[in-house]
């Protein structure tokens, strides 16, 4: 097998012209692990993108863009080098789609990814810390960070008139960076936050917790958490009379918590990633038409990382780590012609013409500088025991 | 100064909370006080026994339901009790004939006892499991409140509320009732005396004519009824899930051992006493002193001891203060 591969690559060193019509880009996500069940459905939606432009004649001039898969495993870290390593060195691929989970993500980018200058854009690393961590303009991401949602969950509060809330969240590093955010945006817009409490998943009594937040005070509980943990919080501080009304973060959305709470959640507020609308109409419908299943996380995410480097090699004109690098903000943002999913071949057809376009995809994509997109997010209320969307942001 | 919207606070948050949590403790912790006392060893499974007595009655439950038998406005799960209580006689007299009655006719160590308890327990641990899962199962129906905090505020017209569940009503009783019923047992019939003849001395019992294996069979069979109570009134309360069941080992040998290893009315009195440390210590009492403060005293901070996360560690540190100061407990129990 050995002998087999050094031959093929000597044979590919030696053809040189061979190669050229061939791009390979990574896929790295956690094919094993505790993601296994939701990642095939995103690496196919992100192959889905490219086998689009490959059909359409691919990208600089008749070149095929080739997929490699990589395993994340999304909680080993130094297994997740490794095969972002192989990618990079054996591979050779110019761009790589992933990783998922915010852990591995870091140390592929921090370890890897910038020591080789490879770009990374990761459909799933919702971690804030990406923000701020300095990447080189390497790291991009199509899912907003929950720093995102903790800024658009304050807005929501402040404007339906509570300046003075509780807040509890999971004990974990979602709950407390989702909180941290929520806060800081908080008492930036004039609010006070009278008590942060954290609280553990899986017990069975929370009404010590629910009596700390009770003895602060304050006209609403904030609670970003999980359907358990989180929807125990919510009925005990209902039932105990310590809050009345309550604003929750996606962890916690899902028909179980209304089961679970009962007429405690009445009028609660909450907010979701997502986009409704032509954008997920159309991506809905590419998928039916291709055989991939886009109703599961992360989807919409991945398809639009794909053609964003698709996009992003041939505005460089090169297929390059650096040229794509450079390009991925040009193609995603405004101005340009909007392209939608399933128009893949028409925006590669703008670009080669010197145009520009502002890739709109499956998530009405809108990237903040490096490390930031700054994704939608739905509101929605609880009426009659339903999830019912009030409006987008 | 509003003493009577302070008072209603801390039962609201802390006192009512505490009664039905330091009551499940009780009928948990005199278990494992009989079991020290009677059979000398320190029952490291009475938690997870407690979970599967549980899951017996949740699955009587669940069939009363399927066949429309309740006695609403009570949960139906206390028509169910008397089927976990049979299920765990049987399985705890099969785990006396399988495992304890063998080191007991070899006169095992107390710490052999303590290890092959520790197996009962992984085996019960998964038994439940197997048939409940690990995930949370809530058994409770009927009335869930006796009144709500919205009906107290609108009765009395005070700022503050108060809220009863029938779940913690029901714990109080219940508890309190077997509490009698045990100790007129132990004091008062042939059983309980031979009972009590056969704990402080085992050879002089024997020359009286007490027969020791019906002795056993008793004290198991009382412990099964404890067990069940105590996991039923829990479950009701806070909702069944078998690793709770299992971290109530803690706060229940804590109990027997600050009352008195072999004391009843030491396990009581300790059961309380940990249930109220554990959630008044953690208590942020800001709220209460609010409303007691002159005017223009209010406190400013939360005035809370502890964070709410610590409650297991007060549990652990009464624990270790009364085995380094008064290794005999409240009432003067047996040393471990």
């Amino acid at each position: 097998m050995k002998k087999l591969l050094l031959a093929s690559t000597a044979l590919a060193f030696s053809a040189g012209m061979a190669m050229a019509d061939e791009i390979n880009m990574g896929v790295l996500l956690g094919f094993t692990g505790p993601i296994e069940s939701v990642t095939p459905h995103m690496a196919d939606s992100a192959e889905m993108a490219w086998a689009e432009i490959n059909e359409a004649g691919g990208i600089l001039g008749g070149q095929m863009i080739r997929s490699v898969r990589a395993d994340s495993t999304c909680i080993d870290s130094s297994a997740a080098q490794a095969a972002a390593e192989r990618l990079i060195s054996a591979d050779n691929v110019v761009a790589i789609m992933g990783a998922d989970c915010s852990g591995v993500t870091m140390s592929v980018l921090q370890n890897v990814a910038m020591a080789a200058g490879v770009p990374m854009i990761s459909p799933s690393a919702t971690s804030p810390a990406f923000t701020t961590t300095e990447s080189n303009g390497l790291f991009f991401r199509t899912a907003p960070s929950d720093a995102r949602q903790g800024a658009v969950l304050a807005n929501i509060v402040m404007d339906r008139g509570f300046d003075t809330v509780a807040v509890t969240f999971t004990n974990n590093d979602y709950g407390a960076g989702f909180a941290n955010a929520f806060v800081e945006n908080f008492e930036a817009l004039g609010g006070t936050v009278t008590s942060q409490v954290a609280h553990e998943e899986a017990r069975g009594d929370y009404s010590a917790e629910v009596g700390q937040l009770a003895s602060a005070g304050g006209d609403a509980l904030v609670i970003l958490g999980y359907v358990d943990g989180g929807g125990s919080m919510l009925r005990t501080a209902y039932e105990l009379g310590a809050f009345e009304q309550f604003f929750i973060g996606d962890g916690m959305f899902g028909q179980e918590l209304i089961a679970a709470t009962g007429e405690a959640i009445e009028g609660t507020v909450g907010t979701l990633p997502g986009v409704e609308g032509p954008s997920a109409d159309a991506f809905a419908a590419l998928g039916e038409a291709n055989n991939v299943l886009t109703d599961s996380s992360f989807t919409g995410e991945s398809y639009d990382a794909a053609a964003l480097l698709a996009f992003a090699a041939e505005a460089a004109g090169e297929a390059t780590p650096e040229g794509i690098a450079a390009n991925i903000l040009n193609v995603a943002n405004a101005p340009g012609e909007e392209i939608m999913p399933g128009e893949l071949a028409r925006g590669l057809e703008i670009l080669r013409e010197g145009g520009e376009i502002n890739y709109i995809g499956a998530t009405n994509v809108e990237l903040v500088g490096p490390g930031e997109a700054a994704g939608s997010f739905r509101e929605h209320v609880v009426e009659g025991g339903e999830f019912v969307t009030i409006r987008f942001h | 100064m509003e003493p009577l919207n302070a008072l209603v606070s801390v039962s609201n948050f802390m006192l009512i909370p505490a009664l039905a949590y330091g009551s499940q403790l009780a009928l948990g912790a005199l278990g494992i006080t009989l079991i020290f006392s009677i059979l000398r060893f320190a029952h490291f499974a009475h938690g997870d026994t407690m979970a599967l007595g549980t899951a017996a009655v949740i699955g009587g439950t669940f069939f009363f339901q399927s066949q429309g038998i309740g006695i609403s406005p009570l949960p139906t799960a206390l028509l169910a009790i008397p089927i976990g209580i049979v299920v765990m006689i049987l399985y705890l007299l099969a785990a006396d004939r399988m495992v304890y009655r063998y080191f007991r006719q070899v006169k095992a160590k107390p710490l052999t006892f303590v290890m092959a308890s520790l197996g009962v327990m992984f085996v019960t641990n998964g038994l439940t499991r197997l048939f409940m899962g690990v995930g949370e199962t809530r058994f409770e129906d009927g009335e869930r409140f006796i009144f709500t905090v919205r009906e107290f505020r609108e009765f009395t017209g005070l700022a503050e509320g108060m809220a009863l569940r029938s779940a913690q009503a029901i714990t109080i009783i219940t508890a309190l009732v077997v509490m009698v019923i045990l100790f007129w047992f132990l004091n008062r019939t042939r059983a309980g005396k031979s009972m009590r003849a056969y704990s402080d001395n085992e050879d002089l019992a024997l020359l009286s004519g007490i027969n020791p294996e019906r002795v056993v069979v008793i004290t198991w069979t009382i412990t099964a009824i404890l067990l069940v109570l105590a996991g039923t009134l829990y479950g009701l309360d806070k909702g069944f899930r078998p690793f709770n069941y299992f971290q109530l080992l803690l706060p229940m040998f804590a109990a027997a051992i600050l009352g008195g290893l072999g004391s009843p009315l030491g396990a009581i009195v300790g059961a309380y006493v940990v249930a109220f440390a554990e959630l008044g210590i953690t208590f942020a009492w800001r709220r209460v002193f609010s409303y007691l403060a002159p005017e223009g005293m209010e406190p400013t901070s939360m005035m809370q001891l502890l964070p709410v996360d610590y409650k297991f560690a007060v549990t652990f540190a009464i624990l270790v203060i009364v085995l380094l100061f008064r290794p005999t407990g409240i009432f003067r129990g047996k040393v471990i």
